[in-house]
């Protein structure tokens, strides 16, 4: 019996620290840094996920390209796997003498990097999708960048909702989290906007972040939902949006990307995807904080600046109707005057 | 209503099928090793570099069955490698399950960094064929359409017919009953202790290629602790494959019901319901199914 409660313990607490074996020396050397140029490195560190998600970490990871070709700085990414390496690894990153400015990807960050930006008074952090917390001051060194989703969401959910034939479509969401609601609340009111006869069916994959990277789950979610008669889902899930790409090809219906354009992983099964440009707001941070213009907190991206708008282009022009078109732009209109205010829970 | 409905359906069956076949397969590795008296926690660990090795030698070569035999190779030399540690050098079992889990956790992400320039997951490939026998007889169509999931109900009676039935599974449980009484009737109790640690190799094999040629990709992380609930499962069957293939049955019917929950759009915090499976797993262990008494000699060093 001991040994069974052994073995059940151990792979318990195996599972939870699954990566920790990664975790890398700290050094703290950054305190003392008294250099006369003032450092131009940037560093940033991955979400869950990590490079190749061909989403949310890829996009970030384009800005920096980007940015290193046209602005001509240098920059050094950490991919953390998982858990409590994140802190570890702004910590490093913060701590080299030459980077100047350090980003976390992902709302998971949140609390790392409110705690690192005081260790480090003297660099500059930047956080994507930084979780506000109204009642916690955002230090002065850190720029938390928000994207309104909800908007993004709102347009993919009026396109949703006037495609499907059976009036039913879907949502999968990968952590159950205040920021992946924004998603499904938005889109759930655009749905109710375009057709308020059309039903929406949701689920989640995980409450820890875990979540992100089960495609496994969400490909059962998404055979589900197709079962249950929705014919086309949208995901706010990161990497097991694969598995939802999967069902859609075994069902032949209709998936909707998230994050960034993801037609290549399902060409002509995705209608379209709510693009978040991450990778213009890594751009522009970086470009502030060469010209000295980085200021600190909440730089928030939505629909006016195209922060987060919709796919349409050559490839699936075929899939949406221009009048579907006409009326998403319509409800873009309004959204942004201000016609129609999306309730967030 | 809608739950109801979605509940007693094919969709329903075949999802519960589904998503069994992994736990069955993982329960059964363990369940062969165990018998033997050797505890492979690192079942997870082993689903994870097959279903890796499976996809990076399908990408590479382009033929996913050269992928499926390369893939159980693989996997047998890292099960002659944990035999070597437990059985050999009568290192600590669990210590060197950990040991096993973690380096081929890194391992594999390190490679797919390596070979991909990916942390997350490898290019999409087309997974092994379905099975079209079944396809135009009713009811059955619907599920038997994967012959990994097949396999697994010939499974039951393949792995009582073995550890049962024959000489040799008579002799792989004394190694995990009674080493000492097998060994002075002449049974060379390591070498079935070796035997068992391959079978869970293979079949941990099976369910690492299954998870992956389902998703027609790997991905970092995607086996997502099946493992373990395996684990779990082999336990509350108490070590009996019948027993154990309904306890499969059970977790994944729960987690097929979880997800048909949440569709439904109840009023029940998903966190509650996203529970449901552990909850069971804890209700089960902590008594409804009686005592659970692992072989005798499990665990212990011979």
């Amino acid at each position: 019996m001991k040994i069974i409660f052994t073995a059940l313990f151990t792979a318990v607490l195996c599972f939870s620290f699954n990566a920790c074996g990664k975790k890398e020396a700290v050094n703290e050397s950054g305190k003392e840094t008294e250099t006369s140029a003032a450092p131009k490195k940037v560093g940033l560190v991955f979400d869950i996920g990590g490079r190749g998600d061909k989403s949310f970490n890829d996009a970030a990871y384009k800005g920096l390209e980007e940015a290193k070709e046209k602005l001509g700085i240098d920059f050094e990414v950490i991919d953390p796997g998982d858990g409590s390496d994140r802190e570890s690894a702004l910590r490093k990153l913060a701590s080299k003498k030459d980077v100047g400015l350090v980003f976390g990807v992902g709302f998971i960050f949140t609390d790392d990097i409110n705690n690192i930006a005081k260790e480090f008074p003297d660099k500059k952090f930047a956080c994507v999708d930084y979780s506000i917390d109204p009642s916690k001051q955002i230090p002065a060194n850190v720029e938390a960048i928000e994207f309104k989703e909800e908007e993004g969401s709102f347009l993919v959910g009026v396109i949703a909702a006037l495609n499907s034939k059976t009036k039913k479509v879907g949502f999968i969401g990968g952590m159950e989290s205040n920021l992946i609601r924004k998603f499904e609340d938005g889109y759930k009111q655009g749905v109710k906007y375009a057709d308020p006869d059309c039903q929406v069916l949701s689920g989640y994959v995980s409450v820890s972040p875990e979540g992100f990277k089960n495609p496994g789950k969400a490909k059962e979610i998404a055979l589900s939902q197709y079962n249950s008669g929705a014919d086309i889902i949208y995901h706010a899930s990161g990497l097991s949006g694969l598995g939802l790409f999967e069902a859609a090809r075994e069902k032949n219906k209709f998936a909707i990307g998230v994050d960034m354009d993801q037609q290549k992983e399902a060409p002509g099964f995705v209608m379209t995807s709510m693009v978040k440009l991450v990778d213009r707001a890594v751009f522009n941070t970086v470009k502030d904080f060469t010209e000295n213009k980085f200021t600190g907190g909440i730089k928030t991206f939505g629909l006016l600046d195209n922060g987060v708008s919709y796919v349409y282009d050559e490839n699936n022009k075929s899939l949406i109707s221009e009048e579907i078109i006409l009326k998403t732009d319509e409800a873009k209109k309004k959204l942004s005057a201000g016609e129609i205010k999306i309730e967030l829970k | 209503m809608d739950l109801l409905s979605s509940v007693i359906s094919l969709g329903f069956v075949a999802q519960v099928l589904r998503l069994m076949t992994p736990f069955y397969l993982g329960a059964s590795a363990a369940n062969f090793s165990e018998r033997g008296g050797v505890i492979n926690i690192s079942v997870e660990g082993f689903m994870n570099l097959s279903a890796f090795s499976f996809a990076v030698i399908s990408i590479l070569t382009g033929n996913v069955f050269t992928g499926f035999i390369l893939a159980v190779l693989v996997n047998l030399i890292f099960s002659i490698m944990f035999g070597y540690f437990t059985v050999s050098l009568k290192i600590n079992q669990i210590v060197t399950g950990v040991g096993f889990n973690l380096f081929i956790a890194g391992l594999t992400k390190f490679l797919l960094v390596y070979i991909f320039s990916s942390s997350s997951n490898t290019p999409r490939f087309e997974g092994l064929p379905e099975l079209s026998l079944f396809k135009n007889v009713p009811f059955f169509g619907l599920f038997l359409t994967d012959y990994i999931t097949i396999f697994c109900f010939l499974l039951i009676f393949i792995s009582v017919y073995i550890l049962f039935k024959t000489k040799f599974g008579l002799r792989l449980r004394s190694a995990g009953e009674n080493p000492a009484a097998g060994e002075s009737l002449g049974i060379k109790i390591r070498h079935y202790r070796y035997y068992g640690i391959f079978i869970c190799g293979f079949l941990s094999a099976v369910a690492g290629i299954w998870m992956a040629s389902n998703q027609n990709s790997y991905s970092d992380g995607m086996i997502a602790g099946r493992g373990y609930i395996a684990l779990a499962a082999m336990i509350i069957g108490k070590w009996k494959p019948v027993n154990i293939f309904f306890a499969c049955l059970l977790f994944s019917a729960f987690e097929a019901f979880e997800i048909s929950l949440q569709i439904s759009g109840s009023d029940i915090p998903s966190q509650l319901i996203q529970m449901l499976p552990y909850f069971i797993t804890i209700l089960v262990l902590i008594g409804f199914i009686g005592k659970t008494k692992p072989p005798a000699a499990d665990g212990v060093p011979y």
